[in-house]
């Protein structure tokens, strides 16, 4: 498929903005079953330095600083990706939990060197044994490792409702836990502290997905969102994505932006400003089949 | 040999299975020791006591503190420090340097590798995890690449001096290695306690080391300039160390700055000054790496400068130590260092650490496992795992060691055990004697143009209890200057006239960051509140205390009216005070001067008028600090007075008002005509003008205005009596008295004369428009207008004109205050724009 993305983010200040820092991870990635082309950021008004760097992960990002008054902020990220449908995975085939969790004790290969980073704390992911309890009910030690975090996929789908009132971007996993409710940024943080609570390494990505107009219903522009999921680490097949929010194996409708160890490597767009008081921000994205 | 033994240490026991610092296994005294033992003793215990003494008001005076978190003594805890040196004999130390020289170049090598090819975790040296788990290794910080690759500016390692006499690294000090500022106090107390004994031991000097670290820094800077802006930055002043913060920026002659004083522009690091913004070339961090860049790295720091790491990366700025050298702090790392410094150097490693495991390898875990109740085991990385209490696992309950057990087994990698270290014990002075306390040192290392310098000293640091086995000045420990003995005579060192280099003359010093602008213009406001409240306290109370006490309190109204308008009196409370009796009215003035829980008693003024004094310490100098210790110390001396009556509260009011005065000349004499001098002394003629205009308003408006005794009390408020009696010699006559106090521009206490004052420092500020003057300069030039236009004669029939006057002069101050504030002190706080989060 290929989509015609368009992100963009507004801020509102009550009072003037001197100076702000930004940093923005939406450059789609690509990746054996993505290409991303046209991507361009406007800025407005027009930032004074901005600079393209590649993050320690290899995701794309711009540094940028506005610094005249401002009282209005807005970023737009536009780009075109084309997404192929990955070749089925045959989720039984896979090696057994205890054999890839084993690759991930000492001594490590210096080999797994790039996998093995994302079975560690992070950030936002702290491990537990609750966790570690919770996803073992998913895996026997010969369970096919995909095949048991499909079925863990599966379980925070069924256990934890989705509800965008019940948490904000600072709330910690614990109370999504306890709460059992949350939206896919939270959903996709329980999957990989469960995963990593029991030895296997697992990420975060963050990008869209494709919605789909009720039957006879026009496709509302702007209506969609970004979204997030996770990754896990199998020896055979390299990383393989899940999306809990929506119960399913990610195919060609996730367009993905960034990968990282939590929501904190990859925020699509981080500011820190002097001044502005209260403010507001809106954002739109439109995910547009072309 | 026992009997040949000083008789300073004939009571000292050494502690057995420890190494002794003095005394050899024979119980005879050390070669090294020998010097400063024979002095000592010519000096006998009553004198080293007297001196001790002398040294601790020296402490005291120069305000050297600790900062310690949750301490219900509060904060600026008095620096602890013991008036023995340890000595280190010259052989000693020269193979000591070298250990430490190797040890920094292997830090640094490593740290190279961790934010560079990576080469040790893909290819082999460190176990993979020990980098990537750790929150330490800032992943932004990655191919960031340091000024001359220095990654490593300073470090200090903490040493431990096991029994069999060999020293042990016990910890590695790579991000902010704190405590050389404590060491320079150190050493400037014991030499000036000790001077002779100083003398004669041949000590090595320590001005050469922070000459070295001038230098290092210096060279860090990109731009092409001979006189590289370098500034210190600190969390501020509730960090533990602000005291060696401010001290070593005054000394090293950096600015002192907080993250909201530097900006990022055009991807170049700035100081905020009034003059504008200034480029800064290198930073010294005392801020936490993480912490120092709210955009990239952590994202609630408020302690930061956003775009920080991105000006590193630019290579616009140099930051010491580099941001990510937190990483080599973990204790982990020294399990590896033997085999690190074999590939990296291609040598022995010199140094030794304390034998640790770190439980990441499956060895070292089950090796730790089964040895818990003889090992340490703390947390490997910064992380909220939890390790084992001060007392170890003899101090855990079998349910806690169990639980213990599962978490090193649930997350092997955040753990690491170190062998218990048993510290050498050192002679040090307690209650006129010298007992054995046991002792760590830890000593600094500094990279050079020809490589990486050792401070030859450093701080030592003795635990409170004997046995001890760990030393912190967090838990209370105390603190020892360290003697490096030279092998002859120690020749001078001193920062000053170092080399014979052309010097840019400099006779500006108008690049005062806003911060300290704002800082230095409370503290003359706090001093002027001082002296002001001090005068009407003391006028009331030597009018109270007259044999006509009770004709008197009529007298009292507009000292009490001016008080309550300052918020020093609950409101109302002036009128109640005034119908009470005498005795009521007196027990309120003297809580007025002692209650520091009561908001404007002279007591939170003064202690206000210190915290401020302690934020702009860099600024001002020695004396300074002692006055303003000195007013401190004659409120908290009355404090703890068993008895406090209103004659001693008279005595303590002229000492202090003495005090106040001499603090004002020293500002007056001994800084130099620059910003921070101006905003000062606008400080205290804003609030001169404050309570003297309230105080002459409600005097005018009392119904015994105009009768002698009140004219008095108005002339001893502003202190102009004797200019006065020298003009009129005759009864005060009310146009004469408010003429002098008010529109003389002679007299130093009038109204006028504040305001024309007010109007020089205006005119020599920076101005946003040449052209227009702003809103505080503005508020000055329409009062000195209407007091010009004021005529004293009318109060002869009424005093309307000059009330109204009074009133809106009251009104315009809090005006000039804010105006003051938008022009000069806007240093507005940087907050984190609202995320978006992935809420699909």
């Amino acid at each position: 498929m290929t989509f015609r993305i368009t992100h963009r983010t507004t801020y509102r200040y009550a009072e003037s903005v001197t100076v702000s820092q930004h940093a923005a991870r939406m450059a789609p990635r690509t990746t054996a079953h993505q290409q991303g082309s046209d991507f361009k950021l406007q800025i407005k008004p027009a930032p004074a330095l901005k600079s393209e760097h590649t993050d320690y992960f290899g995701n794309s990002m711009c540094v940028f600083s506005v610094q005249g008054l401002h009282r209005d902020l807005e970023v737009t990220a536009t780009s075109v990706v084309r997404t192929t449908k990955p070749e089925a995975i045959i989720l039984a085939v896979s090696p057994g939990y205890a054999k890839v969790r084993a690759l991930f004790r000492d001594p490590v290969s210096p080999d797994l060197c790039e996998p093995y980073q994302f079975v560690f704390d992070s950030p936002q992911v702290q491990c537990h044994a609750d966790y570690a309890a919770y996803a073992l009910a998913s895996f026997t030690p010969e369970t096919p490792v995909l095949a048991g975090v499909r079925d863990l996929t599966h379980r925070i789908h069924a256990d934890f409702k989705f509800d965008p009132t019940a948490t904000t971007v600072a709330t910690p996993l614990e109370e999504v836990w306890t709460k059992r409710r949350g939206v896919c940024q939270d959903f996709a943080h329980l999957a990989i502290a469960c995963l990593r609570s029991i030895g296997l390494p697992a990420r975060y990505v963050s990008g869209y997905l494709r919605t789909v107009p009720p039957p006879g219903k026009p496709r509302l522009v702007g209506a969609d969102q970004s979204h997030a999921w996770f990754s896990v680490y199998c020896p055979t097949v390299g990383w393989v994505d899940f999306d809990p929010t929506n119960d399913c194996i990610v195919g060609e409708d996730h367009p993905m932006v960034a990968y990282g160890r939590d929501y904190s490597d990859v925020s699509p767009l981080v500011g820190i400003i002097t001044g502005g008081g209260e403010h507001k921000v809106i954002v739109g994205v439109d995910v547009e089949p072309i | 040999m026992a009997s040949t033994r000083p008789r300073l240490l004939r009571d000292y026991k050494a502690t057995p299975g420890a190494y002794d610092e003095v005394l050899d296994a024979s119980g005879a005294v050390r070669p090294h020791y020998q010097m400063l033992m024979a002095e000592l003793e010519d000096l006998g215990a009553e004198e080293i006591q007297r001196r001790w003494e002398t040294g601790r008001r020296f402490i005291h005076e120069q305000g050297v503190t600790y900062n310690v978190y949750g301490d219900p003594m509060g904060m600026e805890r008095p620096w602890e420090l013991d008036p023995v040196p340890l000595m280190i004999a010259a052989e000693e130390w020269k193979s000591l340097e070298a250990a430490l020289i190797q040890r920094a170049k292997l830090m640094n090598a490593v740290l190279a590798d961790c934010y560079g090819e990576q080469k040790l975790i893909h290819k082999g040296g460190l176990p993979p995890a020990l980098v990537l788990s750790q929150l330490d290794f800032l992943r932004p910080c990655h191919g960031v690449k340091p000024a001359n690759d220095v990654f490593l500016n300073c470090y200090a390692v903490d040493l431990a001096r096991s029994a069999n006499g060999k020293w042990w690294a016990i910890s590695d000090r790579t991000q902010i290695p704190t405590g050389s500022g404590y060491t320079l106090a150190n050493r400037l107390v014991t030499s000036r306690v000790l001077p002779e004994v100083f003398r004669d031991c041949n000590v090595q000097r320590l001005a050469g080391f922070y000459g070295h670290m001038r230098d290092s820094l210096s060279r860090l800077a990109k731009r092409r300039t001979d006189d590289p802006r370098i500034v210190v930055l600190t969390p501020g002043p509730h960090n533990e160390t602000y005291f060696e913060q401010s001290y070593l920026a005054r000394y090293l002659g950096y600015s002192l700055v907080e993250g909201q004083d530097l900006t990022v522009r055009d991807g170049k690091v700035f100081l905020k000054t009034l003059s504008g913004l200034e480029p800064v070339d290198v930073i010294l961090r005392r801020v936490d790496d993480d912490f120092c860049d709210p955009l990239e790295l952590r994202s609630n720091s408020m302690l930061g400068v956003p775009g920080l790491v991105e000006a590193m990366r630019n290579g616009t700025v140099a930051v010491a130590n580099s941001l990510g050298s937190g990483l080599l702090q973990s204790p982990a790392f020294m399990a590896f260092l033997p085999g690190l410094c074999r590939q990296l150097l291609g040598e022995e490693l010199k140094l030794p650490s304390v034998a640790t495991w770190w439980c990441g390898q499956k060895t070292a875990e089950q090796h730790v496992l089964a040895n818990l109740n003889t090992l340490f085991v703390k947390p490997a990385l910064r992380s909220r795992a939890k390790g084992m209490p001060p007392g170890g696992a003899a101090a855990m309950s079998p349910a806690e060691l169990d639980d213990l057990r599962k978490r090193i087994q649930f997350q092997p990698h955040l753990f690491v055990a170190q062998e218990r270290v048993q510290l050498s014990t050192a002679p040090t002075w307690l209650d006129g004697r010298l007992v054995p306390r046991p002792v760590a040192m830890r000593v600094y290392v500094v990279a050079g143009e020809d490589g990486y310098h050792v401070m030859p000293g450093g701080l030592a640091r003795i635990a409170p209890l004997d046995g001890a086995r760990m030393v912190s000045m967090q838990s209370g420990g105390s603190s020892k200057d360290i003697w490096v003995l030279n092998d002859g005579p120690v020749p001078d060192v001193t920062l000053l006239h170092r080399n014979a280099d052309a010097i840019l003359l400099r006779r500006t010093g108008n690049n005062l960051p806003s911060r300290v602008a704002d800082n230095l213009y409370w503290l003359g406001r706090y001093a002027e509140r001082a002296e002001c409240t001090a005068r009407l306290l003391r006028s009331s109370l030597i009018r109270l205390n007259s044999e006509s006490a009770s004709s008197a309190i009529a007298l009292l109204e507009p000292f009490l009216q001016t008080l309550e308008a300052q918020h020093q009196l609950p409101e109302g409370h002036a009128n109640t005070l005034l119908s009470a009796n005498a005795e009521t009215l007196e027990a309120e003035l003297l809580t007025i001067i002692l209650d520091d829980q009561r908001a404007g008693s002279l007591s939170s003024i003064t202690e206000n008028l210190l915290r401020l004094g302690m934020l702009v310490r860099d600024r001002t100098s020695n004396d300074f600090w002692r006055a303003l210790a000195m007013l401190g110390d004659s409120i908290n001396h009355s404090a703890s007075a068993p008895e406090f009556l209103i004659g001693d509260a008279i005595v303590v009011l002229n000492q202090f008002l003495l005090q106040l005065a001499a603090l004002h000349g020293l500002a007056y004499e001994n800084m130099t005509r620059a910003q921070g001098w101006r905003f000062l002394d606008i400080g205290r003629r804003v609030e001169r003008t404050i309570y003297f205009s309230s105080f002459l308003g409600r005097a005018l408006k009392s119904s015994i205005a105009d009768t002698p005794s009140a004219l008095e009390a108005v002339l001893e408020m502003a202190d102009s009596s004797i200019t006065y009696r020298s003009r009129y010699n005759l009864m005060p006559h009310i146009a004469a008295v408010y003429d002098l106090v008010m529109l003389d521009e002679m007299n130093p206490r009038s109204l006028l004369f504040q305001f024309r004052q007010l109007t020089k420092h205006m005119e020599k500020l920076p101005a946003e428009s040449a052209a227009q003057p702003n809103a505080a300069h503005r508020v000055l030039i329409e009062l000195v207008a209407r007091l010009r236009l004021a005529d004293p004669m009318e109060l002869a029939h009424s005093s309307v004109e000059i009330a109204a006057t009074l009133e809106q002069i009251e009104k315009a101050m809090p005006k000039l205050s804010d105006a003051l504030a938008i022009s000069y002190f806007a240093h507005s706080a940087i907050s984190r724009a609202g995320d978006t989060r992935d809420d699909g």
